[in-house]
């Protein structure tokens, strides 16, 4: 029997591009690998379907031969303060928040405290999900399990004199027979001495945190004394008591990674991998759904055991992107033990300066939003009957399985069943890499998504011998406008779904000033995400209100704690995708792709450039993703949703299949009409139309066009028509 | 109305022409009937070599959850995988074997 594919060397970088003369650290992790070679290589192509071009690179330079070692991945999210002495030296205390437990039962968790193996003292969850007061050996528990996601308030006081201590729990809301309001009392003969820091939402274990909390915690609060009940309450309803040691308002500083201590001690602490703020606390009432307006009911942060932002791992080597080094797409190569990864970025052109009149905005926000994405993996008989087919797991699925710390993506859910609204690139991401097939898109896990679905354009730009730069989202949302000035044409990627607001801007400004669009994708400038103000390489996410959502923002959380913006979709905001792109989201499916028929305006002389020796009116039927040109996520023309009416609507694809239906915010009441056997709005279009200043915009309206660009060596009517059109937007002369 | 015979033999035929596409009604009723009867531990396969060859495994729903690999063909082609998962499936509904 053959073993399982396995992945042993897993890699990335601490930034997504470089312009030449500038560095970039790699960190890598390998597995039972003495040694890896390292080399620096261009990709051109990562298509490994038996019509496309193949892996195609070109070695650039010898990066070394490196050691390998094991780096381990230390998920889970928490805080801790700083200085931490101050706290060390309490005799007495009292400790109490309010807190929304996710996963009481799953072992213990911490909920505060300064504690390590059997020192010092933490306010837990204990093996069963009651509330726990540990201190040294010893542990007093009110033996009565909290419900989940309901809200608590919990305390613990400890006296060192009369050697007492006192645990409460008390659920804001009960229900008649599931009293878990419960007290206990007990003396102990251990002390709080530790050398330990002072965390919140874990404590310091071997090497790495550990007992992560999953849930919020709100408002919680250290004093120096063991208070009775009435002093409890003073200090939880806000008083700052001159006993009062510490007292973290999580409402303060909501965009960043620091937490405040409201109290004259000023016991600041720092949140490390990101767990959710800006979520709701126990006295939100509903009256206000956006934190910015009332933060103060928004002062719960969600922790949650399997938050990643960072993999913090050391770096292998670090490289210089040679002077003259061409724009492009390039990765690390790393070569040992039987096994190679590819670790990609991007070289971009120096700030200001262009090498090409085309650009190529890779889009590396989308990239992370379904980085390291697990549905295939996890998924059942349903994911089985949306997609239409097996799902067929590869290398980089499996090393997901054993690796579940290794950070998920924005479709995933976190193990508390809460949506992941954050998604770094600071880890290894397994599906950001040539040649690598999505699990369950296309028949057996064949069809490329995102990344390697946008190589071909590159092996298509090489094989045209047209120039073109690439840029990342990154580079355009810390940039604006002034990345993309003076390019003629943008060519977009195969599903670039993810936007913030500079980059939206941006856009819109460049085709405001004559630049010219070719969206060569389906579903794209669906989503409003929002990238750290200072932290590099994450973005938030609120799916909130409508769209396709593998899981839902709560109501009163669709404002981004990165940014304060509101969250979901673009089009609900003011930007409809139609104008933007003259199509919009119209329909998924998962299974095969299709063809499109040329319609009359393919005729009209304004579009005759587009048709320049392309005969008959089918087009793309033929292709790597799926078998056809249009497909996997398909966009349509639509008047009512904001299409410019002088658009030509050149080409309608036919014949999609039955398991390709309209979004969510397309059915506002369902129907056995729905699938696209029966609904012609789910379709994809193409769409030609002019811009003010000369411009233009030319729409695919589906993910899987690019997949058709290399069929039969690069000659084809989808490889002529994309021709046609890049070579007429990079002339100057106006259009239409 | 009575419901549909979804153990008809031109479901099957139909099946084994186009496995993966467009349906009839009836078969992707079918399909998904059968689908979810791998319960918890849905059919997978593995890619061992890229677009080339798949093993057939079963995998538990969820995180971490373990991967079993089934004896049996290596697949080189991916509508003969889909062929021997339906039959494996339409066997454990109707208790008989569909044949060649």
């Amino acid at each position: 029997m053959n073993a399982l594919p396995r992945k042993r060397i897993v890699g990335y970088t601490d930034r997504i591009s470089a312009a030449p003369g500038e560095t970039i650290r790699v960190m890598v992790s390998a597995e039972d690998v003495a040694a890896y070679d390292a080399t620096l290589v261009r990709l051109t192509s990562g298509d490994l379907h038996p019509g496309g071009s193949g892996f195609i690179e070109r070695e650039i330079a010898d990066l070394g031969r490196h050691p390998g070692r094991v780096q381990a991945i230390a998920a889970g999210s928490y805080a801790i303060v700083d200085p931490a002495g101050s706290l060390a030296a309490l005799r007495s205390l009292s400790v109490l928040a309010f807190i929304w437990p996710t996963l009481p039962g799953k072992g213990r968790q911490v909920i505060l405290g300064q504690r390590r193996a059997r020192s010092g003292f933490a306010l837990a969850l204990d093996e069963t999900g009651a509330i726990a007061f540990e201190v040294g050996g010893a542990t007093v528990s009110t033996g009565v399990p909290l419900l989940a996601r309901e809200w608590a308030f919990v305390a613990a006081t400890f006296d060192a004199d009369a050697r007492r201590v006192v645990v409460h729990q008390e659920p804001l809301v009960s229900y008649p027979g599931l009293d878990r309001r419960s007290w206990r009392e007990a003396i102990v003969t251990q002390s709080l001495a530790t050398d330990a820091p002072f965390m919140i939402a874990a404590e310091a274990g071997e090497g790495h945190p550990t007992a992560h909390f999953n849930g919020k915690i709100e408002a919680p609060v250290v004093a120096r004394e063991a208070l009775d009940r009435a002093g409890l309450e003073r200090i939880a309803q806000g008083a700052i008591t001159p006993e009062v040691a510490a007292a973290w308002d999580f409402a303060r500083e909501m965009g960043g990674d620091r937490i405040v201590d409201r109290s004259p001690n000023r016991r600041h602490g720092r949140l490390v991998n990101l767990p959710t703020r800006a979520m709701k606390g126990h006295g939100w009432d509903g009256s206000e759904m956006n934190w910015t307006h009332a933060p103060h009911q928004y002062g719960a942060i969600h922790f949650h055991d399997d938050d990643l932002y960072d993999a913090g791992w050391a770096a292998d080597f670090a490289l210089t992107v040679p002077a003259e080094t061409p724009s492009g797409v390039y990765a690390a190569r790393l070569t040992g033990g039987g096994d190679v990864d590819h670790v990609p970025f991007v070289v971009r052109p120096p700030k200001g300066r262009r090498g090409a009149d085309a650009v190529f905005l890779l889009p590396t926000a989308s990239y992370l939003a379904y980085a390291n994405e697990r549905a295939g993996l996890e998924g059942d008989g349903h994911l089985q009957a949306f997609a239409n087919h097996l799902v067929a797991l590869g290398p980089g699925d499996l090393w997901l399985n054993d690796h579940q710390g290794a950070g998920l993506s924005l479709y995933d859910r976190h193990g508390d069943g809460s949506g992941v609204s954050i998604s770094s690139r600071l880890r290894p991401i397994l599906n950001l890499r040539p040649g690598v097939t999505s699990a369950w898109v296309g028949t057996a896990g064949t069809a490329p998504w995102q990344f390697n679905a946008d190589l071909p354009l590159l092996d298509w730009l090489a094989a045209k011998g047209i120039a073109c730069d690439v840029v990342t989202d990154e580079d355009l949302d810390r940039e604006g406008m002034g990345l993309l000035d003076g390019y003629r044409v943008m060519l977009t990627g195969s599903h670039p779904e993810y936007w913030s607001r500079s980059m939206y801007d941006a856009l819109q400004a460049y085709l405001g000033r004559g630049g010219r669009m070719m969206y060569l994708g389906g579903n794209g400038f669906y989503w409003r995400v929002a990238f750290h103000p200072t932290l590099p390489g994450v973005i938030e996410l609120r799916r909130a209100e409508d769209g396709i959502r593998d899981w839902v923002a709560e109501g009163g959380e669709y404002y981004m704690s990165f940014t304060g913006e509101y969250g979901g979709m673009w089009c609900r905001m003011g930007r409809s995708i139609h104008a933007l792109a003259g199509v919009g989201m119209a329909g998924q499916g998962f299974d095969v792709s299709t063809y499109y028929r040329r319609n009359s305006a393919s005729r009209d002389p304004r579009a005759a450039f587009v048709f320049e020796g392309v005969e008959g009116d089918v087009i793309g039927d033929f292709g790597t993703v799926g078998g056809g040109a249009a497909g996997l996520e398909v966009d349509r023309y639509d008047r009512a949703l904001g299409s410019p009416p002088h658009a030509l609507v050149l080409a309608s694809s036919e014949n999609l299949s039955d398991t390709y239906f309209p979004p969510p915010d397309e059915i506002n009441n369902a129907s056995a009409m729905m699938d696209a056997r029966q609904n012609t709005r789910v379709r994809a279009d193409l769409v030609l139309f002019t811009t003010p200043n000369g411009g233009a915009v030319f729409s695919t309206g589906s993910i899987a066009w690019i997949g058709s660009l290399t069929h039969n060596r690069y000659d084809n009517n989808v490889s002529r028509i994309t021709e046609n059109v890049l070579r007429r937007f990079l002339d100057t002369k106006g259009i239409g | 109305m009575s419901e549909p015979d979804l153990t008809r033999p031109e479901l099957i035929a139909e099946f084994r022409r186009n496995p993966v596409g467009r349906h009839s009604p009836d078969l992707r009723l079918l399909l998904n009937t059968l689908r979810k009867a791998d319960g918890e531990e849905p059919y997978v396969l593995v890619c061992t070599k890229p677009h080339r060859e798949w093993r057939l495994a079963r995998k538990k729903a969820g995180r971490g959850q373990a991967l079993t690999l089934l004896d049996g063909a290596i697949f080189t082609d991916a509508d003969a995988a889909e062929w021997a998962v339906f039959k494996l499936r339409w066997a454990r509904m109707t208790g008989r074997e569909i044949g060649e």
